[in-house]
């Protein structure tokens, strides 16, 4: 596939790593954190790990959207579909993180709720519309990413008149989310930011700007293939070897210092920034996430069917909480790759793809035990 | 869940959605979300949404700053050119 098979070339992958081999300095230690589950499925499937110097260490990100949903976000949408008897619309990640009472919205289908995998908004738009009858509710889940296909349904809705169609809105917001990190007491050291790919391609890379310019810390945007993450990895040791903090962009090829103005205006018309939201891992974060601006609170499913958000702890044997933070890393959970499989997740991160568990499960488990 | 994939505009609906070809499965996006898109060229596509146009000169770009000799390698070469 063109701009795909060319960002994976092995033999350009060795080019990098050896500029890479050349430039790390033996007498650092460099600790990259790469934000985005993308990227982080990235390096555990393409292995890229097996291409760095022992003394460049990545960390894994929050970055995943699925992951950082806490239970009770969950809990919400399961009661809609099971109380309210809506016909609850979903991105496929989403059925199998556990939730409270052993259940996940798989569970809650099979035990009769009408719970719908959709692939884009227009799905859960074209299924209000056939279903006049019932309620549908669209669980809006992501980063900036994903939000503006939410704004696009949102209004459409409104325009047709759409009245048998809400969301549940768990939009989370990137660049609150790597504060919140920085800001852990007892966090992890980091020397430097692997930066989105997609959400950049929405917000632009100046909301990254204040990394650099006040916590100085090295910014470098990457796209979601392995040369682009090795390359942007050779672009943050020159800076830190450097002693340079800014935002580079590796991923020109989609993405500017102002984004997609046109997104960001359909977000800005159906969205505005929530007081405070519960991550899993990161715990209750000021204005980290959005909600529907009151003009359109008709399409609020929280609103509509009065239903407050509850606070549920994890799981205790669970170690997510600490690997989205980055403090630790899955095979340190005890009950990774035992209790706990892609088949059979306790907790979110070895739910989705670009869950850290689920990327090391998949791609990296076999590796230390060769070492 | 933010994983997309460039997609090559094939066509235009008359309801102004494109279609797209994935590495040949074709599929139709919206285009609510850019200005301006025209037949030829690629598209970053999430959730049946085009999110961004490709620019394909920055792509072009991009390889080549991945080719690019370690400063080592310049150096040999350096050496190698005068000898």
């Amino acid at each position: 596939m063109k701009y795909v098979d060319e960002f994976r070339d092995g033999e350009l992958a060795k080019n990098i790593a050896a500029n890479i081999a050349r430039e790390a300095d033996p007498l650092k230690i460099y600790r990259l954190m790469e934000f985005c589950g993308g990227h982080t499925h990235a390096i555990s499937r393409y292995g890229l790990v097996d291409l760095l110097p022992k003394n460049v260490r990545m960390i894994h990100g929050p970055g995943c959207p699925v992951c950082v949903l806490p239970i009770g976000r969950i809990d919400q949408a399961i009661r809609l579909a099971r109380e309210h008897k809506v016909i609850l619309c979903t991105y496929a990640d989403t059925v199998r993180v556990p939730a409270s009472d052993n259940l996940s919205l798989l569970r809650a289908k099979a035990a009769g709720a009408d719970v719908r995998m959709i692939y884009s908004t227009q799905d859960a738009l074209k299924i209000a519309r056939d279903n006049p009858s019932r309620e549908v509710v669209f669980l809006a889940i992501g980063f900036e990413t994903t939000t503006p296909p939410t704004a696009v349904a949102i209004q459409q809705a409104a325009a047709e008149g759409l009245n048998n169609f809400s969301i549940l809105c768990d939009h989370v917001l990137t660049p609150a989310a790597m504060h919140a990190i920085l800001a852990v007491e007892g966090g992890v050291k980091i020397d430097g930011f692997v930066g989105p790919a997609h959400v950049s391609t929405v917000i632009g890379s100046q909301p990254y700007e204040p990394f650099a310019d006040d916590d100085g810390k090295p910014v470098v945007i990457a796209g979601f293939e392995p040369l682009d993450v090795m390359q942007a990895i050779l672009m943050l040791l020159r800076q830190v070897n450097e002693g340079r903090a800014v935002v580079e962009n590796e991923f020109t090829r989609a993405v500017t210092r102002e984004g997609n103005l046109k997104a960001q205006q359909w977000v800005a018309d159906v969205f505005e920034i929530r007081d405070v939201f519960e991550w899993r891992g990161l715990g209750s974060v000021p204005k980290s996430a959005l909600k529907l601006r009151s003009k359109y609170a008709a399409f609020d499913a929280e609103i509509k069917f009065n239903i407050a958000y509850v606070a549920v702890p994890d799981n205790k044997a669970c170690e997510c909480a600490a690997i989205l933070r980055g403090q630790k890393r899955p095979q340190q959970c005890k009950i990774f790759g035992t209790v706990c499989t892609p088949e059979n997740p306790v907790g979110s991160c070895m739910v989705s793809s670009e869950g850290a568990c689920a990327a090391h499960y998949s791609y990296g488990r076999f590796r230390e035990a060769v070492e | 869940m933010c994983l997309a994939i460039p997609a090559h505009i094939e066509a235009f609906t008359t309801s102004g959605n494109a279609i797209v070809n994935l590495g040949g499965v074709r599929k139709e996006i919206s285009l609510a979300l850019i200005d301006d898109a025209a037949v030829g060229e690629y598209v970053i596509v999430h959730v049946g949404y085009a999110l961004q146009k490709l620019d394909q000169e920055e792509a072009e770009r991009t390889l080549e700053l991945f080719a690019e000799l370690g400063q080592l390698d310049e150096l040999r070469a350096e050496l190698g050119a005068e000898s």
